[in-house]
């Protein structure tokens, strides 16, 4: 097992969302995230788990508590944050290269620079022969490739997904699945995944943060303690059978907690 | 949603036979019924000429219409052409602040509203130049779809795009430029292609309204003088170069718009069955 966390990347402490609306999104979350780690907020609709990953990206703010950051002087461009949306987000106009470039460009590097690193994105989500294509010629999962690609060109310290596969067919749901884990393994990223899916949740993640709602907030932690190395066969393990189970009745007690 | 991808680039768009043959045959029977209500009923051709005497008057007096016309076709392009780049700088100005839109908008309203042809004989007045004064009459009614529909556009790029610039650290300029303006070319070919029907009217209204003669005189003049002399054949052959005008700049700005947009618009792309 390789996966020890390491030092602490970033700190939640009493965490509150209230929006203008007094929609209260997130109440008192604490979370701490270790560099290198692969976790994963899991919980109903309404449960806080996208704002979580807004306010890590600095797209909203909180309304209390503080985030911190291990770098706590460094300016939030510097953070390196790749951030994939739920949906594949592309600019229509664009070809596939061009899409993936947009933070290079947006960013001034070199040409002959964004032009490599185009290309090795690209090869890396198995897209190398589809960077002049445009993303409606493309399906449901080529393009949330790319979008993926998109993310790792800036070649980000921290990804956030925000429920990127929940539109997909369950075998492209897999694979892609599978992608992301190796790709999490080979940049030694450390990834915040919102999912909705307690198997995807188990498949993918070091530790799984189960959310409850009204308010959002934090109902559970739960390490999985599956081997570094996952694969199709894992599915079938009894360890991820007993974790999905540890899992899901974890999620049911959360949201029990709402009829209550 | 196809799990399958498909690699092939859209096609060109390119009419069927039926496209083609369909609307021609029909024009076609209607000319061919005309000319012959006209013979049968023996008509006289200063109540109703016929197709074909129509066809010779434009013939005979092309050196009095084609003058005319290019007069007209100048002021249209003239109106369109300051329209296109009034309408979209007005619309990025409106895109920097939502205080210079909620001011200003209300006011390109008034003057969308605000019949052209009761605004004319005004403008006219004020305005020494006549020839000037025709092209602010046409580009007062073709500027508005123009600055509305680029307006729209800028307002409608995606919001998770826009979170990602913000996320890259984009600035004003590059969001703006790699992101409103390509979202907002569709909308303004839209606007471009009414405002092109749009400037042709108001040139003619204007030129209704003007009633200049002599050498500047546009196709609407001429309408007007044929009215006079009861020239009934010329007012029909001035009136078909209008329409068949109109159709040109519809069909041409159609093309344009195909042109930019072709390699990812829906409206561009034709899918297969």
């Amino acid at each position: 097992m390789t996966e020890e966390p390491r030092e602490p990347l970033l700190r939640l402490r009493h965490v509150g969302k209230t929006y203008g609306s007094g929609t209260v999104a997130l109440s008192d979350v604490d979370l701490d995230v270790a560099a290198g780690e692969f976790v994963t907020l899991l919980g109903p609709s309404g449960c806080g788990k996208s704002t979580v990953l807004r306010l890590l990206a600095g797209l909203a703010s909180p309304s209390s508590g503080t985030i911190e950051w291990s770098d706590a002087d460094a300016a939030p461009e510097s953070r390196r944050i790749g951030f994939v949306f739920q949906e594949p987000t592309l600019m229509p106009w664009a070809s596939v290269a061009a899409n993936v470039a947009l933070p290079l460009r947006l960013a001034d590097v070199a040409r002959t620079e964004i032009a490599t690193r185009v290309a090795g994105a690209l090869d890396r989500v198995g897209l190398a022969s589809f960077s002049t294509a445009y993303p409606r010629e493309l399906s449901g999962g080529m393009k949330m490739r790319v979008s993926i690609a998109r993310a790792l060109v800036t070649r980000p310290r921290v990804l956030l997904l925000d429920e990127p596969f929940a539109a997909l067919d369950e075998i492209t749901r897999f694979r892609l699945n599978n992608d992301l884990r190796r790709l999490w393994r080979s940049e030694g990223w450390t990834v915040l995944f919102v999912t909705h899916s307690v198997y995807e949740a188990v498949y993918l993640s070091n530790r799984i943060v189960v959310m409850a709602t009204h308010p959002g907030r934090i109902a559970s932690e739960h390490a999985i303690p599956l081997p570094a190395v996952r694969s199709e066969a894992t599915r079938a393990s009894a360890e991820y059978v007993a974790a999905c189970r540890e899992v899901s009745a974890a999620l049911r007690r959360a949201m029990e907690g709402e009829f209550a | 949603m196809s799990a399958v991808p498909s690699r092939n680039a859209p096609h060109r768009r390119s009419l069927s036979a039926a496209e083609i043959l369909l609307p021609v045959a029909l024009g076609a029977a209607g000319l061919l019924g005309w000319q012959l209500v006209v013979t049968a009923f023996a008509i006289p051709h200063y109540i109703l000429p016929g197709p074909w005497l129509v066809a010779k008057t434009l013939w005979t007096d092309w050196g009095t219409l084609w003058p005319a016309l290019l007069v007209t076709l100048e002021v249209t392009f003239l109106a369109l052409g300051a329209a296109a780049a009034g309408g979209v700088a007005l619309a990025l100005l409106f895109a920097q602040s939502k205080w210079i839109e909620l001011g200003l908008f209300p006011y390109a309203i008034v003057l969308q509203v605000t019949p052209i042809i009761a605004i004319a004989p005004l403008i006219l007045i004020y305005v020494d130049n006549t020839h000037v004064a025709l092209v602010l009459c046409a580009w007062i009614v073709a500027f508005f779809p123009i600055l509305a529909n680029t307006t729209l556009g800028l307002n409608s790029a995606d919001h998770n795009l826009v979170d990602l610039f913000r996320l890259q650290g984009a600035t004003r300029w590059q969001t703006l430029r790699y992101l409103r303006i390509p979202t907002a070319l569709p909308y303004f070919f839209a606007g471009l292609r009414i405002a092109g029907g749009l400037a042709l009217i108001g040139a003619v209204v204007a030129e209704f309204t003007a009633g200049t003669a002599g050498r500047g005189a546009g196709l609407a003049f001429r309408i007007l003088e044929a009215g006079y002399r009861l020239n009934i054949p010329r007012m029909f052959a001035a009136l078909a170069l209008i329409t068949a005008s109109g159709i040109a700049i519809f069909a041409a700005l159609t093309a344009l718009s195909h042109l930019a947009l072709r390699r990812w618009h829906e409206s561009a792309v034709t899918r297969d069955a």
